[in-house]
């Protein structure tokens, strides 16, 4: 198959999924079993393109002109294939754990749900592969709005008012400050296409890169950086599977996405570093790291404190971007495939348990591991996995940012990664020990969830492990998007 | 012999287009009064508009790439006869009215059915053709004073065609009365300015009074007329200021007259300001007095800010987008004010992207209307389920008026800011996007009622007739259309403001 043909199909078969979900409305096995076939499709066809083009970078397919000079054009390089392959490959996982959540949890409007999930999906593969910024924005914004309703999917007063923050944080920053950033970045250099080595260098200087890095970083709201990031807890009153993809793999990773693109691709690596305009990005977004690891400490609710976690982890992709260093940039692009594995174990182990016990509460899992083996196992896989300890990917994307940091001598933030991990330990391990080893097995009427709630999650436990095998692999992959 | 007799009554017939677009309703109107019969009146307005829908397409494709068209209405010369003259600027408002019409029509016929007794229908489809009449001739005519006329024929009908909106709710008559009363003041404002040009100038021809008066800058009877004309128009655009007889009007008019109002009639107001401001009174006029960026920038920013503010409290759907509309007119007048060629770009095409988003929105009011009696959002709740079809419509029209990316808003609001950059003017860039997120409130304000409550429970289940639905995917699905492929809009836009820019070059 043609790499472009590819790609359109990875962007066409989840939005067919979207149709069949709502044609096929009323027959739910069916239209369940169509969506997993169109997630394993939609797989199949990254990997494709994978084969097809290994980590090189392919001209763009341009489908048509929006605006003179603006294009709506996709192509593939290393960074925006593993962004694909992450969220396609998860979106199988997902999809079981989903069906397997929304039955066993007994939610309504399951075509809705899935026909939004599809699209959000669809909407990610077009971010992954936007050859220019202006595609790029395009399916940000689709992907916003397609995950509304999967926010607001409960439909009580409270799951209005988070989705009502989500939309709103998200909808703010992308139009109040995205948006002009990047027609301010075309009325400068009349192009928008993302070039290795930035497009902006010779075109702006002095303290206005700095302000257009800003607006850049907090108009991709996504990327959760403080003090745009209260959507994401906002956003938790979502179904679990949501969280779990959504929230911690797709509209998450397409934020940090953005923010590497942007500077790898826009204002270039090189450029940032010359004029140090991406410093005081650096420092805020190591403020963000240990802050929300700070809040997430307090959080009782075990998807809370899951969010703040995440919060703190999307800032550890923008702080290897801000290092503007190679192996800042490439630790931040193996952080987004480790924290996607890592964190949606996790998530799925949350909605596992509250399946299981609709507990919702890390204080009243006293016990439960003991009932809950494979759930507490997997969860207890994910969470060393984003502290970052071997033999677990997560340790590899930590290691390349502590050697980013010490190449440009920036030892405060090696200092700011450690204490994180630590942080890390003190919010994760609790719930794990608890499960394990405190109080006694309470109410014989629990029992471990269902097989396709923690089959998902035990899954991508095994992932993160694997990663751990491969971290050198996907390093090299990613290799060619910093080289010179 | 004959094949030249054929090629000779073509060419003439392509000669006539600018005279024939507005015939053709002017009149099929006292046609179908005189025929007295109701059901042949809606097939011949619908035959008329489409016929001067496909006239304004043979005329736009004449005049896209730069031409003007000069006709002499009965062979006599301008300035003593009547020109009419179509260029790009003009020819792209008409395809927008006229397209408008031709889409509004196949709604209205379900739609007045509910709100109009039967007995008067002919007579509103005559009127609706009048009005049409009207705003094709001030679009489409080169001569000062002719506007007045073919304004004053839109106008007063427009009067009675929201007076139809009585039978439903009374306050229509009074909403038709303020109009009146302010649409008169502004056809007077706007007619003793023609008199002192006409006092300055000795000419009503466009072109010509251009030319005269293009080296009496400093004369006060000029600076008087050009007063009192962009006050008189003001009141037509709905300035902000000067919009109080908007809400009501468009509120209470019935649906489907809302819909074309909303679509047409300010858009046709904004033309006649940019072709007086740019055409007759020049560019450089406009950097002597320094009106744009003193009165007409303020006024726009003013705009977009307080009727955003003032939508997000309103009850009433309807009436939400008719302060909307307030606001957008105040985009278009930032393009103006901007006075560059990508700002006036940036207000034409959003001319044309405004217009057909609110109609959009308008006819999804208008089904919403028909099946559970009213448009406050405790009339429209949870029919996001009951029916669907309209309500994805609605959604889609309601994210083109935010400017969600790969819509027709978008396009809109990217050349705007992007124009405010061009001059290096942040505020205006950020005031541009901060407004917009105003919209964000207000529109979700409504989705959020169509989808996540309940509805009530006296609503008539089900979907609205097809010739209602027809008509709104349409303009839905231009929504996303010219969102991604602005070929023509961007195009016949640049082409417009390079030509107005120009001045009095580009009418001679």
């Amino acid at each position: 198959m043609e790499t472009n043909t590819a790609i359109l199909l990875s962007m066409l078969i989840p939005a067919g999924a979207t149709l069949s979900n709502i044609v096929l409305h009323n027959r739910a096995n069916l239209r369940d079993t169509v969506t997993l076939i169109a997630a394993i499709a939609t797989f199949l066809a990254v990997l494709t393109i994978l084969i097809n083009e290994g980590n090189g970078t392919t001209a763009p397919l341009v489908l048509f002109e929006v605006l003179p000079g603006l294009d709506l054009a996709f192509s593939v390089e290393p960074l925006g294939l593993l962004f694909a392959i992450v969220a396609s490959g998860l979106w199988i996982v997902t999809h079981i754990y989903g069906v397997g959540y929304m039955r066993g949890n007994k939610e309504g409007h399951h075509a809705r749900f899935f026909a939004c999930f599809s699209f959000a999906i669809a909407s990610v593969m077009g971010i992954a592969f936007a050859s220019n910024m202006f595609t790029l924005f395009l399916f940000y914004e689709a992907l916003t709005l397609s995950t509304y309703p999967l926010v607001a999917h409960k439909g009580t007063p409270e799951a209005i008012r988070g989705a009502r923050t989500y939309l709103g944080i998200l909808i703010g920053t992308s139009i109040g400050l995205q948006l002009v950033a990047i027609v301010w970045t075309w009325t400068l250099t009349g192009t928008l296409d993302f070039t290795k080595g930035g497009i902006l260098e010779g075109h702006i200087a002095g303290p206005m890169v700095a302000v257009l890095l800003g607006l850049y970083a907090f108009g991709i709201g996504k990327a959760a950086l403080m003090p745009f990031h209260r959507w994401l807890p906002a956003a938790m009153v979502a179904p679990t599977p949501v969280s779990a993809l959504l929230h911690a793999v797709a509209v998450v990773k397409a934020g940090v996405f953005t923010m590497l693109k942007v500077g790898i691709y826009i204002f270039g690596i090189d450029f940032l570093a010359e004029t140090g305009a991406s410093e005081w990005l650096m420092w805020l977004a190591a403020f963000s790291v240990i802050a929300a690891s700070v809040v997430a400490l307090t959080k009782d609710n075990l998807k809370a404190r899951l969010a703040y976690s995440t919060i703190s982890q999307l800032s550890y992709i923008t702080l290897g971007m801000a290092l503007a260093t190679s192996m800042g940039v490439l630790g931040g692009g193996l952080h987004i495939a480790m924290h996607a594995m890592g964190k949606i174990t996790l998530f799925m182990c949350a909605g596992s348990i509250y399946v299981a016990t609709h507990k919702t509460d890390i204080s009243q899992m006293t016990g439960l591991g003991r009932i809950m083996p494979i759930t507490f196992g997997a969860f207890l896989i994910g969470a060393l996995s984003i502290i970052g300890l071997p033999p677990l990917g997560g340790s590899w994307s930590k290691w390349l940012l502590i050697v980013g940091a010490a190449d440009t001598g920036q030892w405060v933030m090696i200092g700011v990664l450690m204490v994180s991990s630590l942080l890390n330990v003190a919010y994760l391990m609790p719930v794990v020990a608890r499960g394990f080893f405190l109080g006694d097995t309470a109410g014989a009427e629990i029992k471990e969830s269902p097989t396709l709630v923690w089959l998902p999650p035990a899954l991508t436990a095994v992932g993160c492990v694997a990663l751990f095998f491969y971290a050198g692999d996907i390093q090299a992959f990613l290799a060619p998007i910093v080289e010179r | 012999m004959e094949t030249e007799i054929l090629h000779h009554t073509r060419a003439s017939f392509q000669d006539h287009l600018p005279v024939l677009v507005i015939l053709v309703p002017f009149l099929a109107a006292p046609l179908m009064v005189l025929l007295g019969s109701r059901r042949l009146s809606w097939p011949i307005a619908f035959g008329a508009s489409v016929a001067a829908f496909g006239i304004a397409i043979l005329l736009l494709a004449k005049v896209i790439d730069g031409t003007e068209i000069s006709y002499h209405i009965g062979g006599w010369a301008p300035p003593l006869g009547i020109e009419y003259r179509v260029d790009a600027a003009n020819a792209f408002v008409l395809l927008l009215v006229t397209g408008i019409a031709a889409i509004v029509l196949p709604y209205a016929r379900e739609s007045i059915k509910t709100e109009v007794p039967v007995r008067h229908h002919t007579l509103f489809y005559a009127l609706f053709l009048l009005c049409l009449t009207g705003l094709l001739g001030v679009v489409v005519t080169g001569d000062a004073f002719n506007v007045f006329v073919f304004l004053e024929i839109s106008s007063l009908s427009t009067y009675v065609l929201i007076a139809q909106g009585s039978y439903r709710d009374k306050r229509a008559l009074t909403a038709a009365y303020d109009y009146l009363i302010m649409g008169t003041i502004g056809a007077t404002f706007f007619v003793i300015g023609l008199g002192l040009l006409y006092m300055a100038t000795g000419t009503l021809n466009m072109a010509d009074i251009a030319e005269r008066i293009a080296d009496q800058g400093g004369n006060r009877t000029v600076r008087a007329a050009f007063a009192f004309i962009v006050v008189g128009v003001g009141l037509k655009v709905a300035i902000y200021p000067l919009h109080l007889w908007l809400p009501n009007a468009y509120t209470y008019a019935p649906s489907a007259v809302t819909v074309f109002l909303a679509a047409t009639a300010t858009k046709v107001a904004v033309y006649v300001l940019l072709r007086f401001m740019f055409s007759i009174f020049q560019p450089a006029f406009l950097f002597e007095v320094n009106t744009l960026e003193f009165i007409i920038l303020p006024f726009a920013v003013l705009a977009m800010f307080a009727a955003s503010f003032i939508a997000i409290f309103q009850n009433d759907f309807k009436r939400m987008l008719a302060y909307s509309s307030i606001a957008q007119i105040g985009y278009i007048l930032l393009g103006i004010g901007l006075l560059s060629e990508a700002g006036l770009t940036a207000a034409i095409v959003h001319l044309f992207n405004h217009g057909i988003t609110k109609a959009a929105l308008f006819m999804g009011v208008g089904i919403y209307v028909l099946r559970s009696g009213g448009s406050f959002l405790d009339d429209i709740q949870g029919l996001g389920r009951v029916m669907p079809l309209t309500s994805a419509a609605v959604v889609i029209g309601g994210l083109s008026l935010i400017g969600v990316p790969g819509t027709a808003g978008f396009i809109s609001k990217w050349v705007l800011v992007q124009a405010a950059l061009e001059k290096g003017w942040w505020p205006v860039a950020l005031m541009i996007v901060a407004s917009s997120l105003l919209a964000v409130i207000y529109v979700w304000r409504v989705i959020e009622t169509l989808y996540t409550k309940p509805p009530a429970s006296d609503v008539i289940a089900g979907e609205a007739p097809l010739s209602m639905l027809v008509p709104l995917w349409i303009m839905a699905i231009a929504c996303v259309w010219f969102g991604l492929d602005t070929d023509l809009t961007i195009g016949a836009s640049q082409t417009a403001a390079q030509g107005l820019l120009s001045g009095s070059a580009g009418m001679r």
